[in-house]
């Protein structure tokens, strides 16, 4: 029984990161029909800005977690950026195709680019661990981390939530994702719209890494592209273009992974992550809570 | 006239074919050391990754579906011929690797290698291909991570390589692992692998069947309102091109002493991974046979002389920091040829050795027909 809750809050927990992730998946897929790939390496570049601004912030007296504000707002330049540079050019000229083909490349640039740079260098780094304290209940010892994990991406869900149901900018943004050129003509200013996106989605990236480094407190420049992968199938599992189909299929995936670890054997987690990804795809192809649009022709 | 020219088009390059088949054996007999050490191992792995650069493009240029997992075909492929092959050696079916044997088991694995693939690619494009683009990207990913964790927990290929499971020989002594002299004297081999793979795809090309998925690349509802079997055929290509990824497969294990399953991995470090061989479609031409030749040899060239050339001692300092990690100079080489040439370099036009001669001209034209179109949109611009 104490395994099978201490599995079942880990899942929670690893569910949650990949959750947040899965966010700023959704809403680029949302906005765009583009797979972000490089959205896993915002986690990277978050990671490392809060390996640097940690302990400035610890030097000038504030908590430690105070450096996600720098953070946040590091990945959401990074994110608007790539944008700018890459993306927009390309959506012009090319088909999804490209544009997908595009993001894989970028994902590419930002985790070569951070190992070139003598900075951050190749080789790992071991940042300061936040959210130390444990709390034993019942035989189930659960680390604040955990608790705070589970708590912080619930609140950023709902704040999402609010933002794109009752705010100017979220009620663009929808409109954006169900019709390009109807927005347009609404008087929205679609470009504007997807670079805002954009940056709210590395924002929560930048979150995410917070999270992920109090529970694994190692930073390397590779460490986007798993945890990318991950949240992206999490994204799709819950059917991509929708928040609350991304913290579904984040926990999902998150305890599914816990459980295989539990259970069965850690070598064999991806396998089993993946044939749930297949599973629901050919039953669902939208994802479970994702709509079904047909192809006009 | 017409006709003869094509002909004689696929003379020359029937011609260049055979010279470079003669080539390879000529070299192979006569050879020195410097060329056993450096120029043979370099043409057995432009090799594979020839035969997988196309047989991706006839799937992500001709059909138009992106496929992320396709290294999962050839780590089946290679783990398929590699323990083929040791099957035969413990059998006692051959010694030593030489003789007509050998050369029977050879090919035994080739065929059976890619045929293994081939099926998989059938098992995996049944259900994948029922969905579109990027969800297609995603599931092929999928089943690509999911064949290689799979090799990794089973007992007899194991996590470092055959070497370390339960066939516990390296492929180096025994199998199909080449040394450097086996790989020398059985240079003919790989070449003839490339010239047969890559005539049968040219033949699937041109042939109706090339017709049809190009059709399905360009609009899949209208071909399918024209009475196409849709996803009949994108299983069928899917499967096919599994099947020459599956022969890759086989020519890497011959010419690696050991595999390991990272080599086949979404991303690595290294020249072989599944995103390397979309750069490599992708920068050659999607939808252009030829293209996706030029573009591996080119792609391996660049990567060698990136990893041993001097030039690279050569640059400043911040520059040869860039070329530590090439991953980086190639990428962003996809996005600067994607932003410019969305279809790739050579787009789908195939070449042939006659049109080297007119290309001074088509060039010009290229350009000057840019200048006009440039000069009447400001025309036009002026006149409004």
């Amino acid at each position: 029984m104490i395994t099978f809750i201490q599995f079942l809050i880990t899942g929670l927990r690893l569910g949650s990161v990949y959750a947040l992730i899965a966010l700023g998946y959704t809403m680029v897929y949302g906005i765009i029909k583009l797979i972000n790939f490089a959205h896993g390496d915002f986690i990277m570049v978050g990671g490392y800005t809060l390996y640097f601004t940690i302990p400035i912030m610890m030097k000038m007296g504030l908590p430690g977690w105070t450096a996600v504000i720098l953070a946040v707002i590091v990945c959401a330049c990074v994110g608007m950026l790539v944008e700018l540079l890459a993306y927009r050019p390309v959506r012009k000229k090319g088909t999804n195709l490209t544009a997908l083909i595009t993001a894989i490349a970028m994902s590419f640039v930002l985790e070569n680019l951070a190992q070139a740079i003598p900075a951050i260098g190749p080789d790992p780094r071991v940042p300061y661990t936040l959210f130390t304290q444990t709390i034993t209940v019942g035989g189930v010892s659960i680390s604040s981390a955990t608790i705070i994990t589970i708590i912080v991406s619930a609140l950023v869900m709902i704040a999402l939530f609010l933002f794109t149901q009752k705010t100017r900018i979220g009620r663009a943004m929808r409109c954006v994702s169900e019709d390009k050129q109807a927005a347009v003509l609404m008087g929205i200013n679609v470009n504007r719209t997807i670079i805002t996106t954009f940056a709210i989605g590395a924002g929560l990236a930048a979150i995410a890494a917070l999270m992920y480094i109090a529970q694994y407190p190692k930073i390397y420049t590779t460490m986007g592209a798993t945890l990318g992968i991950y949240a992206f199938v999490a994204a799709v599992l819950g059917g991509i273009g929708s928040l609350p189909g991304a913290m579904l299929g984040g926990m999902v995936i998150g305890i599914v992974q816990s459980a295989t670890n539990t259970y069965i054997s850690s070598s064999m987690s991806d396998t089993f992550v993946y044939l749930i990804l297949i599973i629901v795809l050919m039953i669902k192809p939208a994802g479970i809570l994702g709509k079904n649009v047909g192809e006009k022709v | 006239m017409r006709q003869n020219k094509t002909a004689q088009r696929y003379l020359v390059n029937f011609l260049a074919v055979a010279i470079l088949l003669i080539a390879s054996v000529i070299i192979s007999v006569t050879g020195g050391n410097t060329i056993k050490l450096k120029i043979v191992p370099s043409v057995w792995q432009c090799c594979y990754l020839i035969i997988m650069a196309a047989s991706l493009n006839l799937v992500l240029g001709f059909l138009g579906q992106l496929s992320l997992g396709h290294c999962g075909f050839m780590a089946v492929g290679a783990y398929a011929a590699a323990l083929i092959s040791l099957a035969f050696q413990r059998s006692g079916f051959y010694d030593e690797k030489s003789g007509a044997a050998f050369i029977l088991v050879v090919l035994i694995s080739f065929i059976a290698a890619g045929l293994l693939a081939a099926v998989l690619g059938l098992l995996v494009g049944i259900p994948a291909l029922r969905l579109k683009g990027d969800y297609l990207a995603i599931i092929t990913l999928g089943f690509g991570m999911i064949i290689v964790n799979l090799i990794n927990n089973i007992p007899f290929c194991g996590q470092q390589g055959l070497s370390q499971g339960a066939a516990s020989s390296a492929l180096y002594a025994n199998g199909l692992g080449f040394s450097n002299d086996e790989k020398m004297k059985y240079m003919w081999l790989g070449v003839l692998a490339v010239i047969l793979c890559m005539t049968v795809m040219f033949m699937f090309v041109r042939s109706k069947y090339g017709r049809i998925i190009r059709a399905i690349r360009d609009n899949e509802i209208a071909a399918s309102a024209s009475g196409i079997n849709v996803s009949f055929y994108k299983v069928m290509t899917f499967a096919f091109s599994a099947f020459f990824a599956g022969v890759a497969g086989a020519l890497y294990s011959c010419c690696n002493s050991a595999l390991a399953t990272t080599s086949f991995a979404f991303t690595n470090g290294s020249i072989l991974n599944s995103v390397f061989i979309v750069v490599m479609v992708v920068i050659g031409g999607m939808g252009s046979l030829t293209g996706s030749v030029v573009a591996a040899i080119g792609m391996f060239f660049l990567n060698y002389t990136i990893k041993n050339g001097a030039w690279v001692n050569a640059l400043p300092a911040f520059l040869q920091g860039i070329f530590t990690y090439p991953m980086l100079v190639y990428s962003l080489a996809l996005i600067v040829v994607i932003m410019f040439r969305p279809r790739g370099i050579l787009g789908t036009s195939e070449f042939a050795l006659c049109d080297i001669p007119q290309w001074p001209s088509r060039i010009k034209k290229h350009f000057s027909r840019k200048k006009e179109v440039t000069e009447k949109r400001e025309e036009g611009a002026a006149n409004e």
